[in-house]
């Protein structure tokens, strides 16, 4: 299974180990996932203006780039703004146009653009990575936080159900951990208000981490740079027992038995073999 | 002035955002909804009610649009279909280009907060509150 790989301004920064893990699993699954080439930032956020072209350029860009092969991101921010301007591409035919030729791309809005859980989910199958987990997660309770992006607007996201998803607790019972669901899971952190008004996202983000951690919870996966940054930095834990935020990539590799110097080797081989293509 | 402005602001609004705030009958589902209303001045269904009526200038001295974190969970409740995130986006977008000036930049944070705060963050924030 051959993808093309965007992984955005935080995948190379603070949420590298985001990366190295997911690669390191991929490898080990058969997911061949080839980063683009000279790859510009997403925007992080979608531009909720239809006239706002110029926050289309870069992620337009990056579609085009993918040349129609499946195009995989693991940031959920970076996929929910590919996903909504390949939707916009699709559908406003004025805006294509101002956009591809500004660009000087040819791009109608064609090509698969996925989360990596999808991939897991849609093309690999959680049956199978099911058979290829070495060290199950046995004991280990973690509850699943979806955020926002990654789910709504659900009919241009088609994620999972909006209101009640499933995908991250099928991963966590392939893992062979124990699934606490929690209220909290689908309510926003706050995103990019823990730059701004702090305070708001401390209120968001001791809601979901005080919800998971009465539903039992030992630890939290997001996909989510910025959703994990929050849960860790924005909390007031109270003294009581800590929740850990973990990438859901981090427990997959851990299940799939990958050691820290595996995972540190296969993403440096990664980048050595980057212009072989190799199967 | 209060009639000009009205006209202009919600013209522009339900061009750019497809969204007619009068398709909304006020059941306040969103902001029901909505995580954050503890910090705002105006609940999220007033501020659909404030664009109804053209109380422009309220608008423009509210907290609220730029409190929401366009988590789009109002949009998701909506039983009119209404993107209330859309019609945030367009207050904001009108103060900031019609301001011609930021509402929050690099300068405003600390050296700490710049060292430690993710690139998702500082990229999504600047995108928010400057044009």
């Amino acid at each position: 299974m051959r993808y093309r790989y965007f992984p955005g301004c935080t995948l190379k920064g603070q949420a590298k180990n985001m990366e190295n893990t997911t690669m390191a699993a991929a490898h080990a699954l058969g997911i061949e996932l080839v980063e683009l080439d000279q790859w510009q930032c997403c925007g992080a956020v979608y531009p909720l203006y239809e006239d706002e072209l110029i926050s289309l350029l870069s992620p337009v860009r990056t579609l085009a780039a993918a040349e129609g092969e499946p195009l995989v991101s693991l940031c959920a921010a970076c996929h929910h703004v590919l996903k909504r301007a390949q939707e916009l591409m699709q559908r406003n035919e004025d805006a294509r146009h101002k956009v591809t030729d500004y660009l000087e791309v040819d791009y109608k809005g064609e090509g698969r653009v996925l989360h990596f859980l999808e991939v897991l989910r849609d093309d690999l199958g959680f049956d199978k990575l099911k058979e290829m987990i070495k060290k199950p997660l046995e004991g280990r309770k973690i509850a699943a936080y979806y955020g926002c992006l990654l789910l709504r607007p659900s009919k241009v996201m088609q994620f999972d159900d909006p209101e009640n998803p499933t995908i991250m607790e099928d991963l966590i019972k392939a893992l062979g951990a124990e699934v606490v669901k929690s209220p909290y899971r689908t309510e926003c952190c706050g995103a990019y208000l823990s730059v701004s008004e702090e305070a708001v996202a401390r209120d968001t983000v001791s809601k979901i981490i005080n919800s998971a951690r009465e539903a039992g919870a030992e630890a939290l996966i997001t996909a989510c740079p910025l959703c994990r940054y929050n849960l860790e930095n924005c909390v007031d834990q109270d003294g009581k027992e800590p929740v850990k935020v973990y990438y859901f990539s981090e427990l997959l590799a851990e299940a799939m038995g990958l050691q820290f110097d595996q995972l540190m080797s296969k993403a440096l081989e990664r980048r050595r073999g980057k212009n072989g293509n190799q199967q | 002035m209060a009639t000009s402005s009205k006209t202009r602001l919600v013209e522009e609004m339900q061009k750019q955002s497809g969204q007619d705030p009068n398709g909304c009958f006020q059941c306040a589902k969103c902001s029901a909804a909505c995580p954050v209303t503890a910090a705002m001045d105006l609940l999220p269904h007033q501020v659909i009610r404030y664009l109804q009526l053209g109380l422009e200038e309220e608008l423009a001295n509210s907290k609220t649009p730029w409190v929401c974190a366009s988590c789009f969970t109002c949009a998701a409740r909506c039983p009119r279909d209404l993107d209330l995130a859309r019609m945030m986006e367009g207050v904001r977008l009108v103060m900031l280009r019609r301001r011609e000036g930021n509402k929050f930049g690099p300068a405003d944070l600390t050296p700490e907060q710049l060292a430690k705060l993710p690139q998702q963050a500082l990229v999504s924030g600047f995108r928010k509150y400057n044009k």
